[in-house]
């Protein structure tokens, strides 16, 4: 055996986590023109036709009108689907042998998932917007720090469901998860008050809502307008339900890691 | 380039698995270029072609090579190279969704060039491509090989680890059998074959023929197997019916026959 001069070789930064990564992973997510409607479409169509009737644009609601208060529910609901639909893309990844490809790069795991929390969240981020400026040439009617608090905090609530979209992006290997967890987001969402306000369900059924996850998220990004509800508790929801789906989503992708 | 080749189920994937790191094995250690497997992928020493999987459709095939490109820290030089290498230049703006098995299949070759690495390993790179995108496949390594990158290729196909090989590596069930350059290895099953057009032969009579070793009766032909042919040409011209007569010497197929074939009478 004859000995090979091999030349000094070096890992990339982090990991591999990169903007250029981040880039091209973002320009792919946006040319797919079903997330596109999905995550930025259909959050504004359904506040123009839930939230934009003439009752609801005279109503007092806090320190703004009731159409302030859907769009907010429907900018929360919008930053759900897209951060999902971000941290479900590992199940498509996986399921077309990409992951693996991507395991003979220097590219860490954990550097991926860190890369497809940014783009959740870039997406998610996006989608608020966009159902922010819809509303605000639609009637909806908040106080100035609330356009701000109330974006803001729905769309880091909304990191819960990045989490949510990973886990359920390891558990799913379906090709098309989106199509079972449009449908599951959209039940969560009825369930935590985004569509109607829970206090208009039966009382067994408004006790439920409040245990489930989008009820505290919805709760605290609408706070800044409605100052009513239990803050704690809805901090609590958020807390315990990003603790399990980050559990869930560690779980399952230490179990996709161990293979190798 | 060396040829790992042997029958389905022989362990020639799960060596190439192992090291890249992609498995871990049940006991011993597998070490590349002195490193545990999946540094030496992570440092681009070690890359490879898979058989099938490992692209995203909806990625055009530039900025697939260009995502490889970005995460080994390289320049848009590098990437335009590996394009242009993999004969993928002009298709480089096509969604992969679009792309020819062959296509698709340089382009996970570009991908495995944009490390630069030292040995590259291909994992029964042609399965499903046609005659032609296997000869273009097949050109872009040799060409790539050239330039004095080691080059292990996993194969079933008898004929690309003849035509391709610079040494033939046997495997069977997780075991190597032989280890040569083709020609060493085809002479490992030594003789030559007669084949001819004899009606109504019988194997057994035919096994009486003086040289012969092993006869075969498949319809009207005869295949008779030894290591001194003429005395057996000889024979069946002069004494029998026998036409069409053909003398081959055995191919790299016998020698894998030969090889393998206790694994199929079990």
């Amino acid at each position: 055996m004859t000995a090979v001069a091999i030349p000094d070789r070096t890992l990339p930064r982090f990991g591999g986590f990169s903007l250029g990564m981040i880039e091209l992973e973002l320009r792919r997510m946006l040319r797919n023109r079903r997330t596109v409607v999905f995550t930025f479409v259909l959050p504004a169509v359904f506040f123009l036709l839930f939230g934009t009737s003439g009752d609801y644009r005279t109503e007092r609601l806090g320190a703004g009108n009731v159409t302030g208060y859907v769009l907010v529910s429907m900018a929360v609901y919008g930053a759900m689907l897209a951060t999902t639909s971000g941290g479900a893309m590992v199940s498509v990844e996986r399921a077309a042998g990409w992951s693996r490809q991507l395991r003979l790069t220097p590219l860490s795991p954990v550097a991926y998932i860190a890369v497809k929390l940014v783009i959740a969240m870039i997406i998610g981020a996006v989608s608020v917007a966009v159902a922010f400026v819809v509303g605000a040439f639609s009637g909806a009617e908040l106080p100035a720090y609330a356009w701000v608090a109330c974006g803001l905090l729905a769309w880091v609530c909304a990191l819960v469901f990045a989490a949510f979209g990973l886990f359920m992006g390891y558990l799913l290997p379906s090709e098309n998860v989106m199509q079972i967890l449009g449908p599951v987001l959209a039940v969560l969402s009825f369930a935590g008050g985004l569509f109607a306000p829970v206090d208009q369900f039966g009382h067994t059924f408004a006790t439920i809502a409040k245990f489930t996850p989008a009820y505290g998220v919805g709760e605290i990004a609408r706070y800044p307008l409605t100052h009513t509800g239990n803050l704690w508790l809805s901090t609590l929801n958020v807390v315990v339900w990003a603790t399990v789906f980050s559990a869930g989503a560690m779980w399952r992708f230490r179990r996709d890691t161990a293979r190798g | 380039m060396v040829a790992l080749l042997g029958p389905n189920g022989a362990g020639k994937t799960t060596t190439v698995d192992m090291l890249l790191g992609l498995l871990r094995p049940d006991a011993g250690r597998v070490e590349v270029y002195g490193r545990p497997p999946h540094e030496a992928v992570a440092l681009g020493l070690v890359s490879a072609v898979m058989q099938s999987g490992g692209l995203l459709k909806d990625y055009t095939v530039g900025e697939t090579v260009r995502l490889i490109a970005v995460l080994f820290g390289k320049s848009r030089a590098a990437v335009d190279e590996a394009l242009e290498r993999a004969g993928l230049t002009e298709i480089a703006g096509r969604p992969v969704g679009r792309c020819s098995g062959g296509q698709q299949q340089r382009l996970r070759f570009a991908m495995a060039l944009l490390p630069d690495p030292e040995l590259l390993i291909l994992d029964e790179p042609t399965t499903g491509m046609d005659v032609a995108g296997r000869h273009d496949f097949w050109t872009a390594i040799r060409d790539d090989a050239r330039r004095g990158r080691t080059v292990v290729f996993a194969t079933h196909y008898l004929e690309e680890a003849d035509a391709y090989a610079d040494r033939v590596v046997f495997v069977r069930r997780g075991r190597v059998v032989a280890d040569g350059t083709a020609a060493e290895v085809k002479a490992l099953a030594s003789g030559r074959t007669v084949r001819a057009t004899l009606p109504g032969a019988e194997a057994a009579t035919l096994e009486r023929i003086d040289g012969v070793d092993r006869a075969e009766v498949r319809g009207d032909t005869i295949f008779l197997h030894g290591n001194d042919t003429d005395p057996i040409a000889r024979y069946l011209l002069t004494r029998t019916e026998a036409r069409d007569l053909e003398i081959a010497s055995r191919n790299l197929e016998d020698a894998f026959l030969t090889l393998t074939a206790d694994e199929e009478k079990k």
